[in-house]
């Protein structure tokens, strides 16, 4: 046990120090080089117009490689992949997309995902709208919010083991150890297993992700509610508005574009997840979902590189319009600024 | 000793003309300051001198070398910042001697020199201070040791009043003109919109508008034969009245300029006088504006103390002669004849 | 602001609702840490929620054989106790003969059983059964009986998971994980972003703009070429290198973008001073910058140590299964096969994958609370 800890110590030490080493050196090495303190004046001027030429890459330098190596270059690798297949060696079209819109698999997994394109941004926002609403007006509201946004901190493995523990299920008769079936005995119904509910286990699943990420919406829609000004809501009660008309015309339209980002953000978190129904279901009982498919086919039984990239382009052609949105709300966010 | 230089100046960003054809000569041990409206270029010409904005085309020479390639650190100057631009998490010790320490300075000396400027600057108490612990005047201070440390030949300041109040800034102000007669070597660059401050702190004063150089002159010269119609309303408070027509054709010019501490307020007939029926008075104690309506526009006239002239009441307006001014169809100013 | 609208039916009620909604989003967690704490016999038969009650169990037990009968006052008897050769004890609160009926006599009671036959349970599991005749067979005859359980809580599962299930390991497999790739990119991003905040740089709108469309791309887009990669390369495949630069890579748009907000919005007249005084570009972003910059190093340094710790699919790709390389995530993941039904062990290793979160949460939430307004009011 300690000489694992030591490794660990050492191994975390040389990583850490081989990346501050790099800045180091890479500067101390500009400045040796083109000394800015050179013998005369004009060469020292040279010099240091060298240095600002050269240093802005060595700061942006790793940056820029690791960028384009773990994203850029894999994005296209993988759309070329997609048109190849198995093994990557043949050039085979629009197969791999023509199969998968014949799959059942791949269909079911794309009606799941509507599911919960449908279901979880909404429910989160809605959820964190109202939770910053009610909690704003109770003195015990910040550790209320911060229960709520607690899950946000558990990892989705984590999660699903926690809930599969709420959905565990005992035969009938047995005492449940589950909560939600012993909930359910309790109001005089019979146990269910709900993960293996045709359909509606997809509820049960999503109710993971909303439990984790409504926290999220909370917290963020909390901050913009806040931030709307005081006085259109004073003017609003002077112009006689009710308490839902003022919530509704006055300071959801103030905070539309927060709403937009949560929502966005939590659609990306959507089409990426892959964890919760791998560890809860692994897609069985027709809970399967893109991420956790493409998953099957790269790395397990499948073994179809060509199949899988296919279905990883089709979860990047569902992030591309939030994508180029987001380009241009950055874009014209800068034009003012430098 | 450094005087600087700036032959047919420009700066542009894209399309947009900053600064235009800047020809100026600042002497050694100068103190020169930039007037002009928001957005007039005086802020842009500074930082160009200070090597923080690149020239577009022209020369910059300071002390005869070309140093429009020259990067700031290296052009011997020292600049105080409108913000101060104090370092929040160093103390005021540390902020001093930054500059001292980069140029490689042993620790001795920096030690040295600084305890000097903070003594010099009543500072000495403060070292080991956070910037956020000390009051506006201090920390404008502060400010001026880390420029008066570097040893600098010339010294930018940038606005550097303007974030103090009232009070203060009158007393800052007057602390800026004992450190210049303390430094009489040091060229002093001062920007401001304050023509207060213009004109009390410098040398001379260079005006400028829309990126040109309108005027270059001592206080009073600016004050007394303001080049143009634009130096003419920029100097002086409240600004100069202009007059064109009938009174302007009698003086020979397109334009009369006469500020209103020059004009004589009659209650009775006068002859070459305007009449004009008083629209209101402001009356401050010390002295009082009257804003007389005539018919080439409304008129402002000062008198000293308390006015007897009530509103409604009608007056002439007649110039106290020798100090009209007088423009022609450019707004260019035309000689006493 | 909001005590001045009468959007109030009664405090009663609001309180009560953010009651119950706070009870909804905790009972799941505060289920899995009461449970790692009980004993697993009592997970597995009774509901955490009654963790804290005394339990009935119904159980069952067989008495010695004949051939340890005595005699005595002319009778056969066996006596012992119930509990014999187990470890738990209890306290019986009745005792029967028949399954059907496991609480037909309460303890202390002397049951009188047919051939005139009788048998004396007390409530400490001790018993005398006697019989006028010698009792025949070999086996033990079959006793009922139900006990109370007291609440018991034990550290036993998280030994268990600690030592013998590899979850021990696993934490430290994690944490080289975690830190470097937690320290790494926060460098890298720091340096990118104070260049394209201040320095002049051609491209520098283009690079931005693409940095800002990698934040969405999905990693999943990623893993079959960079397996490809590391494979060739065979130094990177399965190594710790080899998966912080991964986590590097797919932390840093973000990274970069929160940064690059916060250096930029940072005072211009600083960085102008730092110039005339004469700082490079270096001692600038070391002197000036990085320690202006620490609330939004510490709002991204806590975001990717929750991301990389959390994270269970870039581990399973780039690190691989073998036990010693197993991140928590990925042994809770393996766990959750092997010993699905196991909830002793799947409790308490669940919740030591999840203390770690949970306390750098509660230490540093000021700052991830920032970090979150930070990265996505501004539009990301």
């Amino acid at each position: 046990m300690l000489t694992q800890v030591f490794w660990a110590f050492a191994t975390v030490l040389i990583g850490v120090g081989g990346c501050v080493g790099y800045f180091y050196a890479s500067n101390l090495l500009l400045d040796r080089l083109f000394p800015a303190s050179a013998s005369n004046d004009a060469h020292a001027i040279r010099n240091l117009k060298i240095q600002s030429s050269v240093r802005p890459w060595l700061f942006l330098g790793p940056a820029l490689v690791l960028l384009c190596v773990y994203l850029v270059y894999p994005v296209i690798e993988t759309l070329i992949l997609s048109f190849q297949d198995k093994t990557g060696s043949r050039f085979v079209g629009f197969d791999n997309y023509a199969w998968a819109a014949k799959d059942t698999q791949f269909r079911t997994s794309i009606f799941n995902n509507f599911l919960w394109l449908l279901v979880v941004p909404a429910a989160c926002t809605f959820l964190g709208l109202v939770i910053a609403v009610l909690t704003d007006r109770i003195w015990w509201g910040s550790i209320a919010r911060s229960l709520i946004f607690l899950p946000l901190a558990i990892s989705f493995v984590g999660a699903s083991v926690i809930w599969k523990f709420v959905y565990d299920f005992r035969g009938e008769g047995q005492e449940q150890i589950g909560i939600l079936n012993a909930v359910v005995e309790w109001f005089g119904f019979s146990p269910q297993v709900w993960i293996a509910l045709p359909f509606w286990n997809n509820f049960f699943l999503m109710m993971i992700l909303i439990w984790i990420q409504t926290g999220f919406a909370t917290v963020i829609l909390g901050a913009a509610l806040r931030g709307v000004p005081e006085d259109t809501i004073e003017a609003a009660v002077i112009d006689g508005a009710g308490p839902f008309k003022i919530f509704w015309r006055i300071m959801v339209p103030q905070i539309m574009t927060t709403i937009v980002v949560v929502w966005t953000t939590i659609t990306v978190l959507v089409l990426k997840v892959f964890d919760i129904v791998l560890t809860m279901t692994n897609g069985q009982w027709d809970t399967q979902v893109l991420a956790n498919l493409m998953f099957d086919w790269m790395f397990r039984g499948g073994g179809d590189f060509g199949r899988g990239a296919a279905i990883a382009i089709v979860i990047m052609l569902a992030v591309l319009p939030i994508m180029i949105w987001n380009i241009r709300q950055a874009n014209a966010e800068r034009g003012g600024g430098h | 000793m450094a005087n600087i230089k700036l032959s047919n100046l420009n700066k542009s960003y894209g399309a947009v003309h900053i600064l235009k054809d800047v020809n100026l000569d600042i002497k050694s041990g100068e103190f020169i300051v930039f007037v002009g409206p928001s957005g007039c270029g005086k802020s842009t010409l500074l930082r160009s001198i200070c090597g923080l904005e690149a020239i577009s085309s022209g020369t910059l020479e300071i002390d005869g070398a070309v140093v429009n390639e020259v990067p700031p650190s290296k052009r011997g100057i020292a600049m105080v910042f409108q913000s101060y631009a104090l370092y929040p998490h160093m103390s005021v010790y540390e902020n001093i001697s930054f500059a001292l320490e980069n140029q490689g300075l042993d620790r001795a000396s920096i030690k040295q020199k600084v305890e000097k400027v903070a003594e010099m600057l009543q500072l000495t108490p403060y070292l080991t201070r956070l910037p956020k612990a000390l009051s506006g005047g201090q920390r404008q201070r502060v400010a001026i040791g880390r420029a008066i440390v570097r040893g600098a030949k010339v010294f930018l300041f940038d606005e550097p009043l303007s974030n103090l109040d009232a009070a203060l800034r009158v007393q800052t102000r007057m602390e800026i003109a004992k450190l210049k007669r303390a430094m009489p070597d040091t060229t002093m660059v001062y920007v401001t919109h304050d023509q207060v401050e213009a004109m009390t702190l410098a040398d001379r004063i260079v005006v400028l508008q829309a990126g040109r150089v309108e005027q270059v002159g001592t206080p009073m010269e600016l004050y007394e034969k303001p080049g143009n119609v634009f130096v003419a309303g920029f100097i002086g408070s409240p600004k100069m009245n202009f007059v064109t027509g009938d009174p302007a054709e009698r003086a020979g010019c397109k334009t009369l300029g006469i500020r209103p501490e020059h004009l004589e307020v009659s209650a009775s007939s006068l002859a070459d006088g305007i009449p004009g029926v008083v629209e209101y008075t402001e009356i401050l104690g010390s002295d009082s504006f009257v804003y007389v309506a005539t018919d080439y526009g409304m008129i402002t006239a000062r008198e000293n103390g308390r006015t007897a002239i009530s509103k409604g009441q009608k007056v002439w307006l007649k110039p106290v002669s020798g100090y009209v001014h007088r423009f022609d169809g450019n707004g260019k100013r035309l000689d006493t004849p | 602001m909001w005590q001045r609208i009468r959007l109030e039916p009664s405090r009663f009620f609001l309180h009560l609702a953010v009651l119950l909604i706070v009870a909804a989003w905790t009972l799941p967690t505060a289920g899995l840490l009461v449970s790692s704490l009980r004993d697993k016999d009592l997970i597995a038969t009774s509901g955490w929620w009654t963790a804290l009650t005394t339990t009935e169990r119904s159980e069952q037990a067989r008495m010695k054989p004949p051939a340890d009968q005595v005699q005595k006052d002319g009778h056969s008897e066996i006596s012992g106790n119930l509990f014999e050769g187990t470890d738990h004890a209890g306290q019986i609160s009745a005792f029967g003969t028949r399954v059907q009926n496991p609480a037909e006599f309460s303890a202390g009671a002397t049951a009188q059983l047919q051939d005139g036959r009788s048998l004396t349970v007390n409530s400490d599991g001790s018993y005398v059964y006697t019989s006028p005749t010698a009792f025949t067979g070999d086996r033990g005859q079959r006793v009922f009986f139900v006990t109370s359980v007291p609440p018991k809580f034990t550290t036993d599962n998280y030994r268990t998971v600690l030592f013998s299930e590899g979850i021990g390991r696993s934490f430290i497999n994690s944490l080289t994980v975690t830190i470097p790739a937690t320290i790494i990119p926060i460098l890298i991003a720091a340096f990118a972003a104070y260049a394209l905040a201040w320095m002049k740089l051609p491209a520098r709108g283009f690079i931005i703009a693409v940095i800002v469309g990698l934040l969405v791309v999905p990693l999943q887009m990623s893993l079959i070429p960079l397996l490809k990669i590391y494979n060739a390369t065979g130094f990177l495949s399965k190594t710790y290198l080899g998966i912080w630069l991964a986590h590097t890579g797919f932390g840093l748009p973000f990274a970069i973008y929160l940064l690059r907000s916060y250096i930029a919005g940072l005072p211009k007249d600083l960085i102008e001073s730092a110039q005339v005084d004469g700082a490079n570009d270096f001692k600038i972003f070391m002197r000036i910058i990085l320690p202006l910059s620490f609330p939004a190093l510490a709002s991204f340094a806590i975001f990717q140590f929750l991301w990389v710790w959390n994270d269970l699919l870039v581990a399973i790709v780039f690190l691989g299964s073998g036990n010693d390389q197993l991140v928590l995530t990925g042994r809770l993941n393996a766990l959750l096969g092997s010993r699905g039904g196991n909830w002793e062990i799947l409790t308490a290793s669940a919740f030591v994958t999840i203390i770690v979160p949970l306390v750098v949460f509660f230490s540093l939430q000021r700052y991830f609370v920032r970090g979150l307004l930070a990265g996505s009011v501004k539009g990301g």
